[in-house]
């Protein structure tokens, strides 16, 4: 028996079951319990970037969207920096944007959305030129292990065609499932995106 | 203790090394010890698991870094569920502490990040419009709560002991007493949800949502013992749950090719 390397093994995930609300969306859940409440909306009057609405699904092998899921997303600011002290990029950081939100599905339609910015492109460790993309983190009844995926901009398309992330996906008809496609409501811009979790168009999660 | 738990340092005694944050990649995630997508005994998972397979990507600067949390998110009753939705008296139950630490796979101690966690009452039931379990609902207890990990990485809460419950499952399934947590670490890509457990409880092998985890030792670690030194005598029995994080390199340095 050679040495042992001591390392510690990650805690196993379990499912965040069906009263994730309780937890962590209590305001949602109708539940008045804590003086501060994260959510949905992840810009105040001051945050700089173009406002945009992200508006979408998630979708079981059945078809039907999902009522009782919670969804994270953490992103970039309007230059392309993250709020964290491990991103040293160029770009200027925002201090009116943390850059991170969590919403659950409405209980009736299941459509979960974001008051967000558009988020800047990144620059990774090689240097590369990345495009803005929203990052995603998805827990529910049922989901053994958050899955993780990302959002792309459908107005994006040079970027979008460099990106080396999208270009890992094969067949490249499966990165269409990561694009949030752009629309415009009452003069504000609104990204619709669909998460199929299972099925034909199946959406691309990461093992990161 | 298996040779895979983590080590009980209690930080008032044994102050660990320093924390500093790492911008290197995550360590790859051991995906035996995890529950897989598809776990048919777990009926709700076969219409919600992908089933096509995860595209491998390198950490990048999206998934090393992650939402900074502060004492301004927190309101000061947050981490005691006893008081938090306390209306005319305490909540009914079997009054605990549960603490720990929040740890990443080199042992090191993962300071100020969040942890959250989300119960049933004393009777088995949660407060909430779809749980009808006929256990009745207690006035004085809301069964939610966070709490931002000192400078050690250890956190502490108070509550009442959750009761066990029936559930739709397999006709007759009944989950084990247990506290949902959910922990960020300094990086997106640690975001963990999991469940603890109590040490002792006879539905832990029945149950088909802890016996998803195929590994043995996996399912030990989520099974908090009781910690009969940190109770408070006459007043509450204390439970110790310690929780992994994903590791992680440090960068690599052209003067320090050997990382640190």
């Amino acid at each position: 028996m050679p040495q042992p390397l001591n390392y510690l093994k990650e805690t196993a995930s379990q499912t965040a079951g069906p009263y994730v609300h309780i937890g962590l969306i209590p305001a949602m859940a109708g539940f008045d319990i804590f003086e501060k409440n994260f959510s949905n909306v992840l810009v105040t009057p001051n945050t700089q970037g173009e406002r945009i609405t992200l508006e979408g699904k998630v979708i079981d092998g059945s078809g039907t969207p999902l009522r009782d899921v919670l969804l994270e997303i953490w992103q970039a600011n309007a230059a392309g920096r993250y709020n964290h002290p491990a991103d040293r990029s160029a770009g200027a950081l925002d201090e009116n944007f943390r850059g991170w939100g969590r919403g659950g599905s409405d209980f009736e339609s299941g459509l979960v959305t974001f008051e967000t910015i558009k988020p800047g492109a990144i620059t990774d460790k090689a240097g590369r030129k990345c495009a803005p993309h929203v990052n995603i983190w998805i827990v529910a009844r049922g989901i053994n292990i958050g899955l993780n995926t990302r959002l792309y901009f459908s107005d994006e398309e040079a970027a979008n065609a460099a990106d080396p992330v999208l270009n890992l996906v094969e067949p490249p008809a499966r990165r269409k499932t990561l694009m949030a496609t752009r629309s415009e409501r009452a003069g504000k811009a609104v990204y619709s995106f669909t998460i199929n979790l299972q099925g034909p168009d199946e959406t691309v999660f990461f093992d990161v | 203790m298996n040779a895979q738990a983590p080590a009980l340092r209690d930080p008032r005694f044994n102050r660990p090394e320093p924390f500093t944050p790492r911008d290197g990649g995550f360590f790859q995630r051991d995906r035996t010890i995890h529950p897989p997508a598809y776990a048919p005994g777990y009926k709700s998972s076969v219409l919600r698991s992908p089933r096509q397979a995860l595209l491998s990507l390198e950490s990048s600067i999206s998934e090393t870094t992650g939402p900074v949390f502060g004492h301004n998110d927190l309101g000061p009753l947050d981490n005691d569920l006893i008081r938090n939705y306390a209306k005319d008296g305490d909540p009914v139950g079997e009054r605990i502490i549960v603490h720990g630490r929040v740890l990443d796979e080199t042992g090191r101690g993962v300071p100020n990040t969040l942890v959250e966690f989300w119960q049933a009452n004393a009777g088995g039931r949660y407060r909430h419009k779809k749980d009808t379990y006929l256990a009745p609902i207690d006035p004085n207890f809301g069964g939610c709560g966070r709490a931002l990990t000192d400078d050690t990485g250890y956190y502490y809460f108070r509550t009442v002991k959750p009761g066990p419950y029936p559930w739709r499952n397999f006709v007759n399934s009944w989950r084990p007493a247990h506290i949902h947590f959910s922990v960020f670490g300094s990086g997106f890509a640690q975001r963990l949800i999991t469940q603890m457990y109590f040490e002792g409880d006879p539905l832990i092998p029945v149950c088909p949502i802890l016996t998803t985890i195929p590994d043995k030792d996996a399912l030990d670690r989520l099974v908090a013992p009781l910690d009969f030194n940190a109770s408070t005598p006459f007043d509450s029995l204390a439970y110790r749950f310690d929780i992994v994080l994903r590791g992680q390199r440090s960068t690599y340095f052209e003067n320090r090719s050997e990382g640190n």
